[in-house]
């Protein structure tokens, strides 16, 4: 996946606009991934996804072929999408009353997908939200999207150590929710 | 499995493949690609594509019949959509009910300067008259250039909205169409002008027109010589002609420099 990456911002910094395609198919399944674990509904996950792509396009307009050359391209597309879903997350708690399409998350969904992997949504989201946002944020990077904890310190501005303990402590709350539920 | 195996295991699971309409929506919203329709023409239907700057292509149906054909001979990546956003659909529609230009938007972002100017120029004219290649050359201020004027407007991404076909040889026929000579006679019989009758003048040699009340010479379609009654029209084989005999030019359709 990096050598891909590496070899993207090569070509990316050639022929911007051939290999901008590209990028998108090489991030979109990662971006929204995340993303719907970070905002209320796949229609925010959808949009947050396609103006993270947007903005990156549009930096890369303004750099040099070094700068684009020298990108880490999915933690610096993270760092954009994060920012997003942050904004997002904002808006939806001063207009509380939207937050209720919550709920369609489930029904609205995908629900082959959802059959296929046995996991539900709503429950999962329940228990991420009795994590830090820190805690969240790194478990979600990590562990749904897949991102090395080195990429996830680039993306969030904080030490590669900090992540790992937010991941392991995240871990470690979760366990316990799911003994409670149990009970 | 220990717990934190399957709690690992099952978020992994929570990942989705982003929706298959995420990349169109991507590359139309940074100008990579285009959308496009079907609409209804002066002269039968067509696709007209656009993106973010305005419209980038006007093809006849006639000589595109499939949307796989449209889509592949497109430069860019381009998708169906029912109809253009309003404000486009709004000015699309005055412009082929008009035959001008106005302020509809033209994305000539990937033309080169020279054939922009042409395709500027041949804009225009306006619609029921007629210029030759040689007038586009002088009037952007490249009279040598007639030949790659020509060239420019066979090159035209948007014909019939920028009205190419208004630009004729300059001995006076019709002369050819990227869409072949037969449609640009369809387009001009449409606006109102006689083919025909153009080229039979022009056989006979007569290129300028002129009024013996105002001694001003015209292009034979230009508005103000239309205006001019037989009994004080008077003809002319070329611009020396007409100035020898006392004329000036016209300062609408400017037949001479």
């Amino acid at each position: 996946m990096t050598t891909t990456l590496d070899h993207l911002a090569n070509r990316l910094a050639a022929d911007r606009d051939s290999a901008f395609p590209d990028l998108v198919r090489a991030l979109q399944d990662g971006i929204y991934s995340g993303s719907l674990q970070f905002t209320r509904n796949r229609q925010d996950a959808e949009d947050v996804t396609q103006e993270t792509f947007v903005r990156v396009y549009r930096a890369l307009e303004s750099y040099d072929e070094e700068r684009i050359r020298d990108l880490q391209l999915r933690p610096w597309a993270w760092t954009i999408a994060l920012n997003l879903c942050r904004n997002r997350a904002r808006t939806a708690n001063r207009h509380p009353e939207t937050s209720l399409v919550d709920d369609r998350v489930d029904q609205t969904g995908d629900t082959a997908g959802e059959a296929a992997s046995n996991v539900d949504l709503a429950e999962w989201r329940q228990r991420l939200a009795g994590l830090t946002g820190p805690q969240r944020t790194a478990i979600v990077l990590h562990h749904v999207v897949g991102l090395p904890y080195a990429e996830i310190a680039e993306s969030t501005n904080r030490s590669e150590s900090t992540v790992r303990s937010d991941v392991r402590r995240g871990l470690a709350r979760l366990r316990t929710l799911m003994e409670q539920e149990k009970r | 499995m220990t717990d934190t195996d399957m709690i690992t295991a099952q978020l992994a699971a929570l990942a989705r493949p982003a929706p298959n309409a995420l990349l169109g929506a991507v590359l139309i919203g940074t100008d990579l690609a285009d959308e496009y329709t079907l609409i209804e023409g002066p002269i039968g239907s067509a696709y007209v594509a656009w993106n973010a700057r305005g419209f980038t292509a006007f093809v006849p149906t006639e000589a595109v019949g499939s949307r796989d054909d449209f889509e592949a001979r497109h430069p860019r990546d381009a998708s169906f959509v029912d109809s253009p956003p309003d404000r486009l659909a709004m000015h699309l529609a005055r412009t082929i009910e008009t035959g001008r230009l106005g302020r509809l938007p033209i994305d000539l972002s990937s033309i080169g300067d020279f054939q922009r100017k042409v395709l500027e120029k041949c804009a225009e004219i306006p619609p029921g008259e007629i210029r030759p290649y040689g007038w586009i050359a002088r009037e952007i201020g490249n009279p040598g250039a007639v030949r790659a004027v020509g060239t420019a407007l066979g090159r035209n991404p948007v014909p019939v909205l920028i009205p190419c076909h208004r630009v004729v040889r300059t001995d006076g026929r019709i002369g050819n169409y990227a869409y072949g000579s037969p449609m640009k006679r369809s387009l001009l019989k449409h606006e109102g002008l006689n083919p025909d009758a153009i080229e039979t003048q022009a056989r006979h040699g007569i290129r300028l027109v002129g009024s013996d009340t105002t001694h001003i010479y015209c292009y034979p379609t230009c508005r103000h010589a239309k205006r001019i009654s037989d009994a004080h029209r008077v003809e002319f084989r070329s611009e020396a002609d007409a100035v020898e005999n006392g004329y000036r030019s016209c300062k609408v359709c400017r037949p001479a420099a």
